[in-house]
């Protein structure tokens, strides 16, 4: 069925399809929404759920933890603050295996209070065990949010299904919205393979030492690399029902591209307009959407990257003290390249704190690498820079 | 009037005769949390599933791949254990399984401290479960520092006997009656009937359910072990733990008179209360008699004021439903 959603609603809509049994979660513009869709779906029966309306995020992750520990599937969201303090069951739930999808709406950290976009908050959950997809559409995001309850409930991780807040939280499109039949055959009910069970009585989340914690974690990781072909497998699968297939990035005009734009989320619905007019000119330059970043599809990156003329990498985010996040992965991921296959590589931070990204600032960047004014490793874009950048360094205002 | 202690004849108790915990735990000898949940188990039974979260009872029940408890046993965050419950009982209840008893067994500190929160989200949503905090009166588990369940007057790590710890106990029991939820009560390992009635009348109503069990804890009391049941059974007689029960947030029952022993027989029998001096001590006397001229109010107050109305649910009239718009 087409309907016109907004980010939020495709989130809800995806739940919904999903037939999500636990939701447990608290409000955070610009998360809210999402959880007043579904309390809505919840109280018009059209959603067979309980909502356990907490005290807290961290009560919201932690009643999905034990939720699913007994056996529901189960759903939260959240953006920034709530994810931040949501930190220690993150951790939790990855390592305790349960397969929790969680819609966190990207928000800029405080202070100063934000409430628009950036990736600070997700990418902050990066070494946690976590799936991460980060999504461009609304399409996308209720194709997303069904696919990550099949991949996690293959692989035993949580995923974090990602969106920018209101360039895609609040932006209204035209979504097709499967047909709940067609999902029911995708998505099997959830039977996991350990559960609490009055049958099997046993002991979850005990004291582990030294001699078997790593075997736990080793654990993880591999399921992580397995997860890589899994979400390769259920996007094909998803297009063979849809005409919609997903896969670990996104290649728009990669073909003979000297000059190849990376990015992730709505920024790259921006740069498809830039790279078509820069085309039109006679400039071989091209886009590489990050679609999932946890597992890292490095080996991909690698081939797609390898021989190309100049990379330039877009971060909403940053990891103070070095590079934009996407930059620093990516550029590890080409570590194994030869000299001359080896691109080099731009990176720019901007939009943090929403800040809109024009047209004309990523055409500014693609430009000014492909021209050679720009050479610098790492720059900060659209900022007013201080004249003395000694005394603005310890100056708060 | 001194306590008798010589009614107790253990060898005279009816308990329930099944165990669900076995020996193969690591309690220290003389914990009294080892004891509360071995009875908290015979009166719920078998179909039960209980959460855990950071405390002694984290290390009790034995290091990965064991368990002491033939139950589920879910372990969990620290402040987590009340939340924790209600995911697994909603979890259940999608799955159409009614009949299971979920029980969080947390200790002062995850319930009086860091899990007030969680506990005061889940009780005020009458969430379906048991909560039990077994009150060792401080943080055990990380070696004996104060909490708010710490009784004024106690060393602890962190309060050393020169500045021992100077305010009152936080009264954990009066918060969970003021949710006013189902059915709230205390309970003592020297009362096991008591305790296992306590239990068993939790288990039979539905909404939230809070009990506070004393218990002894020989390290962090600085005890003899064998004295373990006698401390907690001079704690009940001193009148320092009331034994009580309130229902529907309003109606109180002592459930057992004290012989109101005069309380420097309970002092004397641990090390945590050693370096008191008298002041001190008359200090803890006043103040355990305006404790109880408060519970007897509220005994008096319960006599007189009716149960709060039932809650009425809202009808839905599915005309008038105006849905949100996406
Ligand atoms: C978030 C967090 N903070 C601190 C700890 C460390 N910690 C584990 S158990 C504990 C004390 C538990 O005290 P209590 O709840 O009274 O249980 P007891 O150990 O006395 O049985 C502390 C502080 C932790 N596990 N998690
Ligand atoms: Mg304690």
């Amino acid at each position: 069925m087409r309907m016109v959603l907004k980010g939020n609603g495709a989130v809800a809509h995806g739940v919904r399809l999903a037939r999500a049994q636990v939701i447990s979660a608290y409000p955070i513009t610009p998360q809210t929404s999402i959880i007043e869709g579904l309390a809505d779906m919840v109280s018009e029966g059209k959603l067979d759920a309980k909502f356990i309306k907490v005290e807290s995020e961290h009560s919201a992750l932690a009643g999905c933890i034990s939720a699913s520990s007994a056996g529901a599937r189960v759903f939260t969201a959240t953006s920034a603050q709530g994810l931040a303090l949501m930190h220690e069951l993150i951790h939790w739930a990855a390592g305790a295996r349960l397969p929790i999808v969680l819609a966190n709406v990207n928000r800029a950290m405080a202070p100063g209070w934000s409430i628009w976009t950036d990736q600070n908050d997700s990418l902050s959950q990066r070494d946690t065990g976590w799936m991460q997809v980060y999504c461009e559409s609304s399409q996308e995001v209720v194709d997303s949010v069904i696919q990550a309850y099949k991949v996690s409930e293959k692989v035993l991780l949580p995923t974090m299904v990602i969106l920018d807040a209101f360039f895609l939280s609040h932006t209204y499109e035209d979504v097709e919205v499967p047909e709940q039949s067609m999902v029911d055959g995708f998505l099997p009910p959830l039977d996991l393979p350990q559960k609490m069970d009055l049958e099997r009585p046993a002991a979850l989340g005990n004291l582990v030492f030294p001699d078997r914690y790593m075997e736990f974690r080793r654990k993880m990781d591999l399921a992580h690399d397995l997860a890589l072909g899994v979400w390769e497998e259920v996007g094909r699968e998803w297009g063979g029902l849809t005409g919609r297939s997903y896969g670990l990035v996104e290649e728009y005009r990669l073909e003979g591209a000297e000059l190849v734009f990376v990015t992730a989320a709505t920024a790259a619905s921006t740069a498809r307009v830039v790279i078509d007019a820069m085309r039109e000119e006679g400039i071989p330059a091209g886009l590489l959407r990050l679609r999932v970043f946890r597992p890292f599809p490095a080996e991909l990156l690698r081939g797609v990257l390898a021989g190309r003329k100049k990379v330039v990498v877009l971060d909403r985010n940053c990891s103070f003290g070095h590079h934009g996040i996407f930059h620093q992965e990516i550029k590890s991921a080409l570590y194994g390249l030869p000299d001359a296959q080896r691109p080099p590589m731009y990176g720019f931070i901007a939009g943090l704190g929403g800040r809109d990204i024009r047209p004309d600032d990523i055409d500014g960047m693609l430009r000014g690498v492909w021209e050679g004014r720009i050479t610098d490793p790492v720059s900060w874009w659209d900022v007013l820079e201080a004249k003395d950048p000694a005394r603005a360094a310890v100056v708060m205002a | 009037m001194a306590a008798d202690l010589t009614t107790y004849d253990p060898r005279n108790l009816h308990l329930p005769e099944g165990e669900i915990m076995r020996s193969g735990h690591l309690a220290c000898p003389g914990c009294g949390a080892a004891l509360g949940m071995r009875l908290a188990l015979k009166a719920l039974g078998p179909k039960t599933m209980v959460v855990i979260p950071a405390c002694c009872w984290a290390v009790i029940n034995g290091p990965y791949p064991f368990g002491a408890l033939d139950v589920p046993v879910l372990q969990v965050a620290f402040e987590t254990a009340a939340i924790s419950a209600s995911g697994i009982k909603a979890a259940l209840d999608v799955q159409g399984k009614d009949d299971i008893t979920v029980m969080a067994w947390a200790g002062d500190g995850g319930t009086f401290d860091i899990g007030f929160q969680s506990l005061s989200g889940t009780v005020e949503r009458n969430d379906d479960i048991i909560y039990v905090c077994y009150d060792n009166e401080a943080y055990m588990n990380t070696g004996i520092q104060r909490s708010s369940a710490t009784p004024y007057g106690a060393w602890t790590t962190t309060t050393p006997a020169h500045t021992p710890k100077a305010e009152p106990k936080k009264n954990m029991v009066e918060i969970m009656v003021e949710h006013r939820i189902p059915y709230t009560a205390t309970a003592s390992i020297a009362f096991p009937e008591d305790f296992v009635r306590k239990m068993r009348k939790a288990q039979s109503i539905r909404g939230a359910k809070f009990i506070h069990l004393w218990i002894s804890c020989p390290a962090g009391h600085k005890s003899e072990e064998r004295s373990s049941v006698k401390i907690a059974r001079l704690a009940v007689e001193t009148g320092v733990f009331p034994l009580y029960e309130v229902e529907d947030g309003v109606h109180y029952t002592i459930n057992h008179e004290p012989a109101f022993t005069d309380v420097t027989e309970y002092l004397e029998l641990q090390g945590r209360f050693r370096h008191l001096d008298e002041s001190q001590i008359e200090n803890i006397r006043r103040n355990l008699e305006w404790e109880w001229l408060r519970l007897r109010a509220k005994v008096e107050m319960g006599q007189k004021v009716p149960s709060p109305p039932a809650p009425v649910k809202a009808k839905v009239d599915e005309g008038a439903h105006e849905p949100r718009g996406e």
